[in-house]
């Protein structure tokens, strides 16, 4: 054999009788030195599982190999069945032959020791380096994940440092070990599109220069598609097409895969937006922001502030019926506090929100982004989708159920739903069920907050087509928050691009995605994952996001705007 | 540091209401320190006999000018003096306090040293038999009333042993570190019974938790050994129930334990707080309840001192 691994018929069943529960069902595949596959699959699909067997760390969770070989060559030659090896041989395996990066930064850093201590381990155990040698190598490890002031950031704990930053350090652990191969799995979704371009350069970058083969998970297939070399794709536990990525890409067999690539939204600059429902000249808003500001106190010694958190500093715009604006930016960057002081859930500090009283006493409504966390798991249906209805005073009569049955229809939910509770739904259903509640007082505003973004990307294609189709129907205005550059292409006829708590660039969505004018949208726009610029390469970036803390009495200097088209506004940047 | 003064800042505040509680609460209860000495006598005394006593206990005076002539005494650091010992409460205090502060801590320490390992021993084991077994302990531990295990473990000592414990006067550490510990050994595992089994079992549950945490799958990928992840990666991790449930037990304990002392026969503060109460000994229920709610808020912010030290996130806030 001269593959480095080889995995044969895997089969992993999960519970008390793995057989019967199997969640990967005779997968094969084979890596080669150096090589790189990307695996792609929604959730549920067993690509994470299959990796997982690789190291044998799936049998803490509960896994159980069935059937099948995993032949992993050793640095020594020796070639070892990892599927029937004892737990002492796997710990030999686990970072040294086998390194892994997880997709939780956030929590995948044990956050009782400093990153320093953490990396030293990683040495010790693969190495057994000790002291100052430990030391010096972990200073070096950090420098090749490109982690400026190494020295100082040893002694951080991990909740000290950002999401991107501590993906570099489970990088720098994972590389401590110089395995022979690294598995991946999903290690930017929990990222920023700009922190997960540089983690992908970064990976690209290492992979140069170490020559170790990488596994990569992922659910996007825009993703792996300019870091692998092969790609498989999988389905309820099957590998359902696997072979070279711009064979897999360009002339796809399987019709998962097809739906993968052409069902699914991928990025596409400006080409995919939508043609319908355009804003007619002249037509009087529904909801107009002037101004808003949005202020957190903190640090508080004794009863004076010591500064405030900007978050929202001055953002205006308007909606029109039948519009969507979406509102894009990364974490932080104060879309997500600006919707919710729409719907006044947190207080303004300053500014003017004028809502028109359409047709609904509460014309503004809110959808949030966990399908899972926002519906009571408590209340049936029923009680789910009157709970807006009484809180308005209203009666739980013939009436307001025939609503609930027609909305149902409407998100195409069976009516028999009425008497279920959330637990029995899918996560895209519960989506639903959160769309119909928002629509129960027919109001003339949606705030979608981040709604598709926990959904499986096939299920999100359906969710915003049917987005789409309640728009037409109703009339109604979205104002459409999200940090997914592929799904607002689909859905915004507008978009205000948001940056440390300010509107930056404004305009119509073609406009903004193929001709961004601001310097912070061209970074967005050129870090979004594109199947059709997968050959392009990023240069690592270290860009840090502004801190949003500002002494008391602050007052940022007032916007300058510039037209850059018809339908298109930018802000002006200061020039150092 | 600051945040301390500012604890400690609030402390007085709280003693201060702690003391009106008290003060009012133990004159609503029926009868006084004279029916409490002479009993249903008190009935035969006559006006100027009564006045008389009422005036040598301080109670013929009303109840607030009672209060504040003895919130007067207390800033001058006199907790008044105790009509059943004939002292002052605040050495009547002190001489009880050292065992029952003795006796807290052994117990505290039992519990620890055996609860944390068995709770790890059974989380990293879970639902295999050595699991369960710990289970049953725990749940026996926590079921089992002390004055039950105290009345067994001195019938298995002086009916197989022939060894009966030192009673009655108690033996400073100081004066002879052995035999205060060994005064105190069996009264300690009495009360560290019960103990160590709600710490066996919060200890089982909060490592479970932290064991299915991501990092503890990213310390495995390392290949940690099961040892280095159980001790050094999750333990630290799952301390912090641990302490919270201690520092609430252990300030209970300080309070006094008034059945381990009464089958042990020691003279902690638990039997004076009874006795007080019973023979409505105001000045020394005052006193005790307030030395009692002082221990409280000591141990309280120990506890969170402990936090600050166990969690980083705490310790460095949070950015």
């Amino acid at each position: 054999m001269t593959g480095l691994l080889s995995v044969r018929d895997l089969r992993v069943g999960f519970g008390q009788n793995p057989k019967a529960n199997e969640v990967v069902k005779g997968v094969s595949f084979d890596l080669g030195p150096g090589e790189t596959l990307g695996i792609v699959g929604e959730s549920g699909s067993g690509k994470s599982v299959s990796a997982l067997s690789i190291n044998r760390l799936v049998d803490f969770g509960g896994g159980r190999i069935t059937h099948g070989s995993i032949q992993l060559t050793r640095s020594d030659g020796t070639v070892l069945d990892v599927a029937k090896a004892d737990e002492k041989t796997l710990l030999g395996i686990r970072g040294r032959d086998v390194g892994m990066i997880f997709q939780e930064p956030m929590t995948s850093l044990n956050p009782v020791h400093t990153v320093g201590a953490q990396i030293e381990e990683a040495f010790r155990l693969s190495k057994g380096l000790t002291g100052a040698q430990a030391h010096k190598a972990t200073l070096d490890v950090l420098g090749r994940v490109r982690i400026p002031d190494a020295q100082s950031r040893l002694g951080y704990y991990p909740h000290q440092l950002s999401g991107g930053m501590r993906q570099r350090i489970m990088i720098a652990m994972a590389l401590a070990a110089s395995p022979r191969v690294l598995i991946a799995d999903e290690p930017t979704t929990a990222l920023d599109v700009t922190v997960q371009a540089q983690i992908m350069a970064l990976l690209a970058e290492l992979r140069e220069e170490t020559g170790m083969a990488m596994i990569f998970i992922t659910h996007d297939i825009g993703l792996v598609a300019g870091i692998a070399d092969r790609i498989m794709v999988m389905q309820n536990g099957v590998a359902v097409e696997q072979g070279e990525t711009d064979g897999v890409l360009d002339n796809p067999q399987h019709d998962y895969t097809r739906h993968l690539l052409r069902a699914v939204p991928h990025f596409t600059s400006g080409k995919a937006v939508r043609d319908d429902g355009r804003r007619a000249e002249q037509q009087e808003p529904i909801v107009k922001v002037d101004n808003l500001v949005v202020r957190f106190p903190v640090g508080k010694a004794w009863f004076k502030p010591k500064g405030a958190i900007h978050a929202v500093d001055g953002v205006s715009f308007d909606l029109v019926p039948g519009e969507t604006l979406a509102i894009v930016g990364e974490s932080g960057c104060g879309k997500s506090t600006t919707a919710r002081a729409l719907l006044g859930l947190n207080s303004k500090t300053r500014g003017e929100i004028v809502t028109e009283a359409g047709r609904s006493v509460r014309p503004v409504q809110m959808v949030f982004q966990d399908p899972f966390a926002s519906l009571n798991p408590r209340l049936n249906v029923e009680a789910l989708l009157a709970e807006p209805a009484i809180a308005n005073g209203q009666r739980r009569d013939d009436a307001l159920r025939e609503r609930m049955t027609f909305l149902l229809d409407r998100v195409g939910l069976p009516q028999d739903a009425l008497t279920r509770y959330p637990h029995q739904f899918s996560g895209g259903q519960r989506q639903r069920l959160c769309i119909a509640r928002a629509l129960m007082l027919n109001p003339d505003v949606v705030v979608l907050d981040e709604a598709v973004s926990a959904l499986d990307v096939s299920v999100q294609a359906k969710v915003l087509e049917l987005l789409v189709d309640l728009q037409q129907e109703f009339g109604l205005a979205y104002l459409f928050i999200s940090h997914d550059m592929a799904v607002v292409e689909r859905i915004a006829h507008r978009i205000a691009v948001m940056f440390a708590g300010q509107i930056v660039e404004l305009g119509e969505a073609r406009a903004v995605l193929s001709d961004p004018q601001h310097s912070y949208t061209k970074r967005l726009i050129a870090a979004v994952p594109a199947i059709e610029r997968r050959k392009q390469r990023f240069a690592v970036d270290m860009t840090q996001v502004p801190s949003l803390v500002r002494p008391p009495g602050f007052e940022p200097s007032p916007a300058q705007w510039r037209e850059a088209g018809d339908d298109h506004r930018v802000r002006v940047e200061d020039t150092p | 540091m600051s945040y301390v003064v500012q604890r400690l800042l609030t402390f007085p505040l709280i003693l201060l209401g702690v003391s009106i509680l008290v003060f009012v609460a133990i004159r609503l209860v029926p009868g006084d320190a004279i029916t409490a000495m002479l009993g249903t006598e008190a009935g035969l005394l006559t006006p100027v006999q009564r006045e008389t006593l009422a005036a040598y206990f301080g109670i013929d005076q009303p109840i607030w000018a009672q209060y504040l002539r003895w919130l007067t005494g207390l800033f001058q650091g006199d907790l008044g003096i105790s009509s059943i010992y004939g002292k002052p409460v605040l050495t009547v205090i002190l001489e009880r306090f050292p065992l029952t502060l003795q006796l807290s801590l052994m117990s505290m320490v039992i519990a620890l040293s055996v609860g944390v390992p068995l709770g790890v021993l059974a989380a990293s084991r879970n639902e295999r038999p050595s699991d369960l077994v710990v289970r049953v302990l725990a749940m026996l531990g926590q079921s089992t009333p002390n004055f039950v295990v105290g009345i067994l473990i001195i019938y298995v000592l002086s009916v197989f042993f022939g060894f009966v414990p030192a009673m009655g006067t108690f033996t400073p550490l100081f004066t002879d570190p052995l035999a205060s510990i060994a005064q105190l050994i069996f009264p300690a595992i009495t009360l560290g019974f019960a103990f160590a089994a709600s710490v066996t079992r919060i200890s089982r549950s909060a490592m479970l938790d932290v064991l299915s945490d991501d990092y503890v799958r990213t310390a495995r990928s390392k290949g940690a050994s099961p040892m280095s992840v159980i001790w050094h990666h999750a333990l630290p991790n799952a301390l912090i129930p641990v302490v919270t449930l201690s520092g609430v037990e252990f300030g209970y304990l300080l309070g006094g334990a008034v059945i381990v002392e009464q089958i042990f026969a020691l003279p902690g503060l638990g039997r004076l707080v009874l006795d007080a109460i019973t023979q409505r000994d105001y000045a020394l229920v005052q006193g005790t309840v307030l030395f009692i709610a002082f221990n409280f808020l000591v141990v309280n912010l120990l506890v969170d001192l402990a936090y600050v030290a166990l969690d980083p996130r705490i310790r460095i806030g949070r950015r």
